[in-house]
């Protein structure tokens, strides 16, 4: 077959490219919602107009982002059927229930009530108002909780058994599900980051006003709530992936060595970490690295004598273990390859935790230099503002690390990729969606930054009169105008 | 009931929640060239179902997702069969939902021109694939069994546009602008809602005549099968609903049309649904390649447990998206459109 036209690789990028582009708005929108309800709170408990002020510039950068969440949320729901559709058949059973379950709890939930907070301003009273933004965000969270449990099946799948007469995975305890390890360990992971990414958007905004000089009371305020934000998020961002690595390397062994590049059993003291390493692209030969004794036994075990197991032998033991039975045909990969692509992997996992360091520590920085209201210099703003994408960044590479090291699997040990791409759909098709979907996703991406932007640098709205307080009428049509309109 | 059954009403119930509430806002998308006369005039119909289409298009979405729980099957072998035209849905909903938001954001005439064409389109194609979709399941496509299990879609995009289906969707077309035309005058004041309820009038009489059209045609594809009771009643219902619904926007009575033309669309669905039972998709090939609801279902296990999940938030759902409905009942006009621009 034509390579360029195999539908299995243009389906592999097609999912990576909405998947990730899903994965710049959910996390803002998840981080915003609960900083803008945080903001909401303290001016209905002050009444401080600058609260109401901030709660609006950023409750406007959170609709923009939300706006881009549903939408590009369709295509990722469509294209398990479209593109995967042998995996959609084989695991629905099971896969489908967290994703319907996320649909009636939590999407229904979230969706109205964030029309409720965007055109409910002059309509709720002041507290109600307040709860709608709260229920918001808490629609977005359990969200996030189904659509990660619904991931840590592919990731560890449990709770389910292999119905032969049906070819399909069958639900056996939805208990097990949801309480999924590596679900409970990506959870608290994913939220806090999304804290961290909300938190230098805050910080970013601020800074460029304040470093033209702008709002500096209310601008001030902000940049600290965010840099706050994002320390103490990055507190449990760390604890988290620190428990989720040990995790990992139970449930997926492969994982934690291809991010390692790790080829032979390793243990105690040769159980390195290395920040930085040179050598073959395949990463079987070492020219150059940077060590870390024990830290990697401690990453992957959490004791500092531990032993780490090596891709070489992971894969003798999977090939005994899928490709040796009689019904190996969704096990076995065609290339008899278990390890996915170490540089990938080992790039990935680095970048990610360096990206989040740098996010926190230019935010603790920034604390420390701002404690003081005296003159700063314009680099200061400068590295704020540039602060901004780097969470961002990190969430986007987290997620390339969790994916990729999660190949050649699609439901680890029960499933490969190649195995759950759709027969019968030509590569011509999927190739048309792709270049679709990348047109129309880069299209709009230079109109949300451009908008972003826009309402960042517009800064503090005014507020002619306070919401809440009169407006809502006898309900007969009057001639009011209203708060927020589009 | 089986419970297999019971998740078809329910996949049913969203699907007609879906195309009842979307099905205004798409109207409403579809009408802004026909009423917008100038700019104040199209922001006062985007504003009229600004709070709730979100949540309207959200009902797709938990559709699709419970297809994909209780019918994996259905689910896998029809969005990967009608792949293109699913992805025109999708780039159409897309487009659609980002114009609601980025429209009055920028600034000039140009940029607004250009999301006002994106609401259009992207408000005329759903309906008209949607409707080319379901009329299809209905007549049938080619669909066979494979041994592995499953079912495999053999057929193209052009496959779909044959007269049933082409009516099918020219019918949803009409049902959804007339759906939102109503509702523009519903919830409007003034000028507007005197051009909504005149046009309203001049679309009901076409959608009357093309919603007989495709119901008897349907009636009479099916003579013969098990449910043509069921299929003539719900077809009766929707055709009363429909004229009542005309016969009430004449009237100037508003709150009845916009009732009237939701018991169409439900009815009308329902009919289809009908028509369908007891298979999901219908083959071309013949009965025996058919795919019935029991062999594309999930396991009594899931059933049971989404069966829980849906018996309790449904109600949940529908009590607050009908407060929401409540507290944004008031009529729009001219002037409550600040004038200057965000």
């Amino acid at each position: 077959m034509n390579e360029f036209l195999d539908p299995l690789v243009l389906a592999r990028w097609q999912f990576g490219l909405t998947t990730l582009y899903h994965f710049i708005f959910v996390p803002l929108t998840i981080g915003l919602s609960l900083l803008v309800a945080i903001l909401q709170t303290v001016w209905v408990r002050t009444g401080k107009v600058k609260y109401l002020k901030l709660t609006r510039l950023f409750g406007k950068i959170f609709l923009i982002n939300f706006a881009m969440g549903i939408v590009t949320g369709i295509v990722q729901e469509f294209q398990f059927g479209m593109n995967w559709s042998n995996y959609s058949r084989f695991v629905g059973d099971i896969f489908g229930a967290p994703l319907a379950m996320e649909g009636l709890i939590a999407f229904f939930f979230e969706a109205t009530f964030i029309g409720l907070w965007i055109f409910g301003w002059d309509k709720l009273p002041k507290k109600i108002h307040l709860m709608t933004i709260w229920f918001t965000w808490l629609g977005t969270t359990i969200s996030a909780y189904f659509i990660l449990a619904a991931n840590a099946f592919m990731q560890n799948p449990q709770g389910f058994e292999i119905n032969a007469e049906k070819g399909r995975a069958e639900l056996v305890d939805i208990g097990a599900v949801l309480t999924n390890p590596i679900a409970l360990g990506q959870f608290p992971h994913t939220i806090f980051a999304a804290v961290m990414f909300g938190g230098t958007v805050i910080v970013a905004v601020a800074a460029w006003h304040l470093k033209r000089n702008q709002y500096v009371d209310e601008m001030r305020t902000a940049l600290r709530f965010g840099a706050w934000a994002n320390i103490l998020a990055f507190v449990g961002v760390g604890l988290t992936g620190h428990t989720l690595g040990m995790t990992m390397t139970q449930a997926q062994p492969m994982k934690m060595a291809a991010a390692e590049a790790l080829y032979n059993n390793a243990s105690g003291a040769d159980a390195s970490f290395s920040l930085f390493s040179l050598g073959t692209p395949d990463g079987a030969h070492e020219i150059f690295s940077v060590r870390i004794p024990y830290l990697l036994s401690f990453l992957s075990n959490g004791t500092f004598d531990g032993s780490v197991e090596g891709i070489r032998d992971l894969q003798s033991t999977y090939e005994q273990m899928y490709c040796s039975g009689a019904d190996t045909l969704l096990t076995c990969p065609s290339d008899g390859q278990f390890a996915p692509v170490i540089w990938i992997t080992y790039w990935s996992f680095r970048w990610m935790i360096g990206l989040g360091f740098l996010a926190a520590l230019v935010s603790a920085v920034g604390l420390w230099i701002t404690r003081k209201n005296t003159e700063l210099p314009n680099w200061v703003w400068k590295v704020a503002i540039w602060t901004a994408p780097i969470p961002m960044l990190g969430s986007l590479i987290g997620w390339i690390f969790t994916e990729m090291g999660r190949q050649p699997w699609i439901v680890f040990g029960v499933m490969t990729t190649e195995q759950g791409v759709s027969p019968g759909v030509p590569g011509w098709a999927v190739l048309v969606s792709l270049v679709v979907f990348t047109l129309v996703y880069g299209a709009l991406a230079v109109v949300e930054f451009k908008l972003i932007f826009k309402a960042a640098k517009e800064g503090l709205p005014e507020i002619e009169h306070l919401p809440g307080e009169g407006g809502e009428g006898t309900g007969e049509p009057d001639q009011q105008q209203l708060a927020t309109v589009y | 009931m089986e419970l297999t059954t019971v998740w078809f009403l329910i996949v049913g119930v969203l699907l007609i929640g879906y195309f009842v509430l979307d099905g205004f806002d798409f109207g409403v998308g579809i009408s802004l060239p026909f009423l917008g006369k100038d700019d104040t005039d199209r922001r006062v119909l985007i504003n009229t179902i600004g709070p709730v289409w979100d949540l309207n298009e959200t009902w797709l979405i938990v559709a699709g997702a419970s297809l994909f729980a209780a019918f994996p099957e259905w689910y896998a072998t029809m969005f990967s069969g009608f792949y293109l035209a699913l992805l025109l849905i999708l780039v159409a909903l897309i487009l659609r939902g980002v114009s609601f938001e980025y429209r009055h954001q920028g600034k000039g005439q140009k940029w607004t021109r250009w999301f006002d064409q994106f609401i259009f389109w992207g408000s005329v194609l759903p309906p008209v694939l949607w409707g080319v979709a379901f009329a299809n399941l209905v007549q049938g496509v080619p669909i066979r069994t494979v041994e592995t299990g499953g079912w495999i879609y053999e057929g193209t995009l052009l496959t779909l546009l044959n007269p049933y289906g082409l009516l099918g969707g020219i019918c949803m077309l009409l049902l959804v602008f007339n759906h939102g035309l109503v509702f523009v005058s519903l919830k409007t004041v003034g000028e507007i809602r005197d051009r909504a309820r005149a046009l309203a009038k001049k679309v009901g009489i076409a959608t009357i005549v093309v919603g007989a059209a495709f119901l008897v045609w349907t009636i009479i594809m099916h003579m013969g099968s098990d449910t043509i009771l069921l299929i003539v009643v719900c077809a009766a219902i929707a055709a009363v609903a429909l004229i009542a619904a005309w016969v009430a926007n004449a009237a100037g009575r508003e709150g009845w049309a916009f009732a009237g033309n939701a018991v169409a669309i439900a009815f009308a669905l329902l009919a289809i649904f009908m028509a369908l039972f007891p298979n999901l998709m219908h083959s071309s090939l013949g009965a025996a390649e058919s795919m019935s609801i029991e062999g594309a279902a999930s396991s009594q296990k899931t059933l049971e447990l989404m069966t829980w999940v849906a018996a309790i938030c449904l109600p949940l759902v529908l009590a607050y998206q009908a407060w929401t409905y409540w507290i944004f009942r008031k009529r729009l006009s001219r002037e409550m459109i600040p004038a200057a621009a965000h």
